[in-house]
């Protein structure tokens, strides 16, 4: 049984910090402010759910499981509203997001041959 | 395992910051703050859980807090304030 | 220790203001994870929640009444320089007759931290030993404490009025650009029972863990100023008048001295907590927990009526027109 769960705890763990490493990549090379929004914010809680039940996996049933639950709740309605609440004021500033070209569209021959 | 979690960690908010110095407008400052903020709670998380104190969990659950209110009082305060001062600060 | 020497210097050396702000947002964070890295867990908390957190929030308030950038300076302080650096080396030189940082015989390791670790568990009865120390073993000096944090607030009440004439203002609702936010504002409905509750939670758990009246009490602020952030001022004065948290404030600082007094009355010295109750032990958690209590309450309220004062003197003019 301490195996399974250790064993289960590190497969947590792995794939959490997996998600968050190709998280902050995609923040260095993504073009637009949007698009990096929108890799951060899924990313960080996906990778930050999956770390922290690793961890709950690896406490016991003391005082820690109900701090790590609060910080996974935290985690969740605090990261994405503040990506919600950072698009929305990019949005009202006058931020634009980056469009596709009208010649590319699908479908349509390329320009180039 | 926890050691590779936190070097995993520390790596991203390295990149963070990276992003934090390079973003060419200042809501990529911000979105780089709010990351490094995130990763920090999982990174005080973690090294609880390396040197097995439980007790600073406490200190992640504020900080979480504390980086939430902070950006949405950045974000208001951009708002009200600084609204032509938006694209290539540095 | 490198990155806290590059961080202050950025900060003296930046004209925009606000980068200083968050500048000085991340120094508080890296000493508070330097703190971590010594072990010290009630300071490292202590630091994450004023440095991190409220500073940032008042200094935010204060620069949109101030403005983004500094102006620049008209003089060489050169004087200045000279001053300080000779003062520096005078320091410097003076502290190198006390013994090496963290030397095993010097009389503070000798003398006064064996007693504290050794006997605060017996005398005390509480398991962290911080807060033994801060509120029991010196006593005085939290509430100098108090008092400096009571001070600044009437020193803000006194040079920001609110005007009078805004008592049927403050009843106007909600500005209009506010009320787009209804993702924020139910999101922020959820958590900040939470805030405030995990605030009352470190307040009360500091004997066992890291926390005690001063995190508590700037936990609660933080709750409030997100809540008047996305509310609206006249909404969060309505919950919070104006004379309750000016009561309130007094309260804090009137309870901590009001424990000693009565230490006093009931024959031990001023703070001495162990007279008051049958056993001594019991007498000290008492005291503590009043102590604790009353500067938890200081802190909150001061912080909240500064965020106030800032925040008005900003939307004065939609209210007064």
């Amino acid at each position: 049984m301490e195996l399974f769960l250790d064993i289960l705890s590190w497969f947590f763990l792995a794939s959490g910090s997996f998600f968050c490493l190709t998280g902050a990549v995609g923040l260095l090379r993504f073009p637009d402010f949007f698009s990096r929004i929108h890799a951060t914010s899924l990313t960080d809680t996906l990778g930050a759910g999956l770390i922290l039940t690793g961890m709950m996996l690896q406490a016991g049933w003391g005082l820690v499981l109900p701090k790590l639950l609060m910080i996974l709740l935290l985690s969740f309605l605090a990261g994405t509203t503040a990506s919600h609440a950072m698009a929305k004021a990019a949005l009202k500033s006058g931020l634009k997001p980056l469009v596709n070209n009208e010649e590319n569209q699908p479908g349509e021959k390329p320009s180039k041959p | 395992m926890f050691a590779m979690t936190c070097i995993a960690l520390l790596i991203v908010m390295a990149l963070a910051l990276i992003r934090a110095f390079k973003g060419p407008t200042l809501y990529d400052r911000i979105l780089a703050v709010n990351t490094f903020g995130t990763k920090t709670v999982l990174l005080i998380a973690a090294v609880d859980f390396l040197r097995g104190r439980p007790d600073f969990l406490d200190i992640a659950i504020v900080y979480a807090l504390i980086n939430f209110i902070s950006v949405i009082a950045i974000l208001r305060f951009f708002e009200y304030a600084g609204k032509n001062s938006v694209e290539g600060e540095s | 220790m490198s990155f806290l020497a590059l961080t202050a210097l950025a900060i003296v050396r930046l004209n925009d203001l606000f980068a200083v702000v968050m500048l000085s947002g991340i120094y508080s964070l890296l000493s508070a994870s330097f703190f971590l890295s010594l072990d010290a867990v009630d300071v490292a908390f202590t630091e994450a929640s004023v440095g991190a957190g409220i500073s940032t929030l008042l200094f935010l308030a204060s620069l949109k009444l101030v403005g983004r950038y500094e102006k620049k300076s008209r003089y060489k302080p050169a004087l200045a320089l000279g001053i300080v650096i000779v003062t520096g080396a005078l320091l410097i030189y003076g502290t190198m007759d006390m013994p090496h940082f963290g030397s095993p015989d010097s009389p503070i390791h000798q003398h006064v931290a064996p007693r504290y670790i050794n006997d605060s568990m017996a005398e005390i009865g509480v398991p962290n030993i911080v807060t033994s120390v801060l509120a029991s073993y010196r006593g005085f000096d939290t509430l100098g404490e108090t008092l400096v944090v009571f001070t600044a607030g009437i020193g803000v009440m006194s040079l920001l009025l609110i005007s009078r004439e805004t008592k049927d203002h403050s009843k106007k609702l909600v500005p209009a650009d506010m009320q787009q936010q209804i993702i924020l504002r139910v999101v922020a409905k959820m958590m900040i029972p939470l805030i405030l509750m995990f605030a009352l939670y470190v307040q009360f758990h500091g004997d066992y863990g890291p926390g005690g009246g001063f995190q508590a009490g700037v936990i609660f602020a933080a709750g409030v100023i997100l809540y008047t952030m996305l509310f609206g001022l006249g909404r969060a004065r309505q919950v919070f008048k104006r004379q309750v948290l000016e009561l309130l404030t007094a309260t804090g600082v009137l309870l901590y001295g009001g424990v000693g007094v009565v230490c006093m009355l009931m024959g031990g010295d001023f703070l001495d907590y162990s007279v008051l109750r049958h056993d001594a032990i019991h007498g000290q958690h008492l005291g503590i927990l009043l102590v604790e209590l009353g500067v938890g309450i200081t802190v909150a309220s001061v912080m909240i009526l500064i965020f106030f004062k800032f925040t008005w003197r900003t939307v004065k003019h939609k209210y007064n027109p």
